[in-house]
């Protein structure tokens, strides 16, 4: 590739990526010059600069038509613009989470690491959201993967935060493996790794007989993405990665990362899997066959995550298998393949945002003054700091789908989807909304301790700015996404144009 | 104040007394009570010119509201939901019951020990959900209002409530949560399935010739509906939750919950399950009136062993629950019309019970029927109100609860004589167990000495009389529901073709 062809990129709509990777570079870079004793603090502050920087770049492009450099490995089109959204304002909100953040032992000698590592797994997560080959989209996925490995375990000297870094790692390593070998197999029988040279190659594929290969693949890439849902079966390691890393990453993997999963998982099944037809030309393709299998992972993970949440005692653990059940409502959504499936899915991934991050504000606060996670030490907040127990009321309502609130609108549009069509998923519905009256034993059994509870002890709490401003802003987009929702569904309606440029 | 913006000032009033309230100190008891109070009146005050605007045969459309709210998809056409509160003359009756009811218990709230600020904010939160639900005119702003009165019932059950409070507290929230998720499911499908979610237009869409939807389908969904709707009212055996927290809840919340929420059952049933799919309904009507049997049965046995009296006052309004599903199951316009009836009727005598239940819970801390005996000798007003009570709810003519059951019965004697002639066994029970209970109280052997307890004061008597006053007037002159009703009657009746 000669400099000329470089330069003809449009290198501009990389601007975004660009930011955040040069100002990680930078602040690694600080790290190792910077005398020990500084405070890292301000490298908290850079990092948010940066991911402000970044909205602002890419609100910029909005409207710039769909364009893709390098070979079509990298493309700005509205679904990946919408999405980087919810990437970049998740990661800013738990940056400041993360300034905020001053547990009692274990960060001092890698503060500055946790800075830039953040940067590089937000920018994993964006080169997923943008990018148009298997190849990118692994090294993105694994960039993100890699670095919230060594973010769950930055506590050092902790034990449980060791443990939760090594079941992450061990989890994530097994789950990787199986996408790649699903991926081997579209690229033994297509010979590239583009995902729209994939799909052309695939749409004329004349022996039915390699639908059965595709099927085969199909599963193997979604169960191994599954892991990063932590939706069932590759569940498991949330409970303990959540309780274990430090607040500001559970946080991060339980919104950012799980976006970014489902980001990757709608840009490679629908494009890989949307247009093959599974019997020989003109039949149905292979995601609608697939579909089955899509909802009976939903279904399961919704139970799974729901049903043992009501047995926990520990907060973090108890939102490790709430966050569970909501990856398996946004499956729902995915499931039925609606034509509302890109708004459902944006709408509920950042309401789940505002409210989850919100939640975790809370429980940052509450579990570091108390040095404990355990849900009794919610007992009394409301007498103790009335507005705070307030806004975590607002959240959990939010979380459980109440009117009002952003959650539910997020539910009424994931039911739009489940139930228009030839097909409408009566079965899946069903179990979301059930499994949503279990979450309200454990949603309200929070409440209680926070509202009926008597406090152990009086003392007041005063809360850091950066922990105010990110409750303020969750706390407020919760209740406007709740009661004008179009404020946030006409910017996407109006900028994406129903996503037509998707498979262009 | 144009017309149209009455009903979003009535709904949404008493929110601005949750503002004021919000910076007021925990501390000031005597204000806080006042503001909660006041709040509730602007409701009351518009809800009355609402009716006598009506009465005066001005049209009730004056009120309707209508502006754009949520697009769901990007297209205008469809998957938009529109905030639409309007009235008919059904509606009208109950925002009416509701405000005065509402009002009513905010004066009985000054038995509430603790905690008035949390306690005051939720009560308004409650009612503004309570006049929501009987004016959106459209589904999901219709589930969206039903919501609001669960959350605040969770709280002020849990925090405000007696020994078993949190378990109540839950089992509300459950049954009643389980209840709301099947009529999600319900409201979603007709979304999704018509692109609009407005009472009218569904009903044109749903029962067109080429409707969207299957037979089967609006079937299902009817059984759904009627399952949702019977909780909340209840219908046996969904009725264990009802039970615990008419015992558990503080006397001015069961007021509101037994003089109001278990009616959105029976507004739900009439304005959705018979509204939108009358062909369907006709179907179960039969199974409607059966299931209304043993209700009234049920209750009216079991009320008869009951120790508490809040025990008995709660399978009380079991059994009398069984006569607003009998009316509906007549499925003629008498039967309708006695169910209708039976609401309001039920409404009212139920909140004087539970008020006097309040009193009498303030002043001697038992509910227990056989401490509660020799009332009469240190609150003869208290236990007189209490035996005119029980006298209106067993059906003594000249009272409401005497018209309503009269016409429920009637209705049903027109098709299932049988039936109904069980069913009266139910109205001999009533007046059984009703006797025994406030007979034990007031006349019964004195088992602790009363002497020196307060009969009624001040405040309690605006309860005591208003609610006196209003079943004695719907027991002599019968118009004043009667008549607002007539029309909306009419329209049911067109819609099951009769």
């Amino acid at each position: 590739m000669s400099l000329e062809t470089l330069q003809s990129f449009q290198w501009g709509i990389m601007a975004p990526e660009f930011i955040i990777l040069a100002v990680a570079a930078l602040l690694s870079l600080l790290d190792l010059f910077m005398p020990d004793k500084m405070d890292r603090k301000v490298f908290g502050y850079v990092g948010i600069a940066a991911i402000v920087a970044a909205i602002a770049a890419l609100a910029g492009m909005i409207d710039h038509p769909v364009a893709s450099i390098l070979d079509d490995t990298f493309r700005l089109d509205a679904f990946s613009k919408v999405f980087k959204f919810i990437l970049l304002g998740g990661s800013a909100l738990v940056l400041l989470l993360a300034v905020s953040y001053e547990p009692k032992e274990g960060m001092e000698e890698s503060r500055g690491e946790f800075y830039y590592l953040f940067l590089t797994a937000l920018l994993g997560a964006m080169m997923m959201a943008s990018s148009g080959d298997l190849i990118t989209l692994f090294v993105g996925l694994e960039l993100l993967s890699i670095s919230s490995y060594i973010l769950a375990g930055i506590k050092k000297r902790n034990i449980k935060s060791n443990e939760s870094a090594m079941k992450y790692v061990i989890n994530g390593g097994i789950s990787t493996a199986i996408t790649l070998f699903g991926m081997s197999y579209v690229y033994g029988l297509t010979g590239t790794t583009n995902l729209k040279g994939i799909a052309g190659q695939l749409a004329s594929l004349g022996n039915p007989q390699y639908a059965y290969l595709l099927g085969l693949a199909f599963l193997m890439i979604f169960i191994g993405l599954a892991f990063k849902l932590a939706a069932a079966p590759f569940h498991m390691w949330a409970p303990d990665v959540y309780q274990g890393a430090p607040t500001p990453v559970t946080a991060f993997l339980s919104v950012v990362s799980k976006s970014a999963g489902f980001i990757l998982i709608t840009r490679v099944l629908l494009s890989i899997f949307g247009v093959t037809p599974s019997n020989g030309p003109g039949s149905i393709p292979i995601l609608l066959h697939m579909q089955d299998y899509i909802s009976f992972i939903a279904g399961a993970t919704m139970i799974i995550g729901n049903v043992i949440a009501l047995r926990q005692t520990n907060i973090k653990r108890l939102f490790a298998y709430s966050s569970i059940a909501h990856a398996g409502y946004i499956l729902v959504a995915f499931a039925s393949l609606s034509f509302v499936m890109f708004d459902a899915i944006w709408f509920y991934l950042l309401a789940y945002l505002f409210m989850n991050l919100g939640a975790f504000a809370v429980i940052q606060l509450v579990s570091e003054k108390e040095g404990s996670e355990e849900i009794s030490q919610f007992a009394g907040l409301y007498k103790r700091s009335p507005w705070l127990a307030a806004a975590m009321g607002i959240l959990i309502l939010s979380l459980a789908g109440f009117p009002g609130t952003a959650g539910f609108i997020g539910k009424v549009n994931i039911f739009i989807g489940a139930f228009t069509g030839d097909n409408p998923h009566y079965v899946l519905a069903s179990i979301m909304i059930a499994t949503t009256v279990v979450s309200y034993f454990y949603y309200f059994g929070i409440l209680t301790q926070i509202f009926f509870r008597p406090a152990a002890k009086e003392t007041k709490f005063n809360i850091p700015t950066g922990i105010l401003i990110v409750l303020t802003i969750c706390v407020a987009a919760t209740v406007i996404l709740g009661i004008l929702p179009n404020t946030a569904l006409d910017f996407m309606h109006n900028h994406t144009n129903q996503f037509t440029d998707f498979l262009q | 104040m144009s017309l149209s913006s009455v009903l979003s000032i009535l709904v949404f009033s008493p929110l601005l007394g949750v503002t004021v309230l919000a910076f007021m100190k925990n501390t000031q008891e005597k204000a806080i009570k006042i503001v909660g109070l006041l709040a509730t009146l602007p409701a009351l005050l518009l809800a009355l010119a609402c009716y006598f605007h009506y009465q005066a045969g001005k049209d009730l459309g004056d009120f309707s509201v209508k502006a754009n709210w949520i697009n769901f998809v990007g297209d205008k056409k469809y998957f938009h939901v529109a905030y639409e509160l309007g009235l008919n003359g059904l509606s009208l009756i109950m925002v009416v019951l509701t405000a005065i009811i509402a009002t009513l218990a905010a004066v009985a709230s000054m038995h509430i020990k603790k905690e008035w600020k949390g306690y005051f904010m939720l009560f308004l939160l409650l009612e503004t959900g309570m006049l929501g639900v009987f004016t959106s005119l459209n589904l999901i702003l219709f589930f969206i209002f039903f919501e609001v009165t669960l959350v605040p019932m969770f709280f002020l059950i849990g925090k405000w409530g007696y020994f078993e409070k949190e378990k109540a507290a839950f089992s509300f929230l459950i049954y009643n949560g389980l209840g709301s998720a099947i009529l999600l499911i319900v409201i979603m499908v007709l979304f999704a399935k018509t692109g609009t979610s407005n009472i009218h237009d569904l009903q044109q869409i749903v029962n067109a010739a080429k409707s969207p939807l299957s037979g089967s389908v609006k079937m299902g969904l009817l059984i759904a509906l009627l399952i949702a709707f019977g909780v909340k009212l209840p219908i046996f055996p969904l009725h264990s939750w009802m039970l615990r927290v008419h015992v558990q809840a503080p006397p001015s919340i069961v007021m509101i919950h037994s003089g109001i929420l278990l009616k959105i059952g029976a507004f739900g049933l009439i304005r959705f399950a018979m509204g939108i799919f009358p062909e369907q309904f006709k179907d179960v009507a039969g199974v409607l009136a059966f299931l209304g049997v043993i209700n009234l049965l049920y209750g009216a046995f079991l009320a008869f062993i009951q120790k508490d009296f809040k025990m008995v006052l709660a399978y009380s309004s079991i059994s009398h629950m069984g006569i607003v599903l009998i009316g509906i199951g007549a499925l003629n316009a008498t039967g309708i019309q006695g169910a209708i009836f039976q609401v309001v009727s039920h409404g009212l005598i139920s909140a004087l019970l539970f008020f006097l239940v309040g009193v009498f819970y303030e002043r001697t801390d038992t509910s227990l029927i056989e401490n509660l005996g020799g009332l009469a000798k240190g609150m003869p007003l208290a236990a007189g109100f209490l035996l005119a009570g029980a006298m209106a709810s067993l059906g003594l003519p000249g009272m409401s609860g005497f018209v309503s059951e009269f016409m429920a019965f009637l209705g049903l004697f027109k098709d299932m004589p049988v039936l109904a002639a069980v069913g009266t066994i139910g109205i001999i029970m009533t007046a059984a167990y009703l006797l025994r209970a406030v007979l034990g109280m007031t006349f019964g052997q004195a088992h602790r000495e009363f002497a020196g307890t307060m009969d009624l004061k001040g405040a309690e008597f605006v309860p005591v009389l208003t609610l006196m006053f209003l079943i004695v007037l719907i027991g002599v002159y019968p118009s004043v529901l009667s008549s607002p009703l007539k029309t909306a009657l009419e329209t049911i009746m067109l819609g099951l073709g009769g």
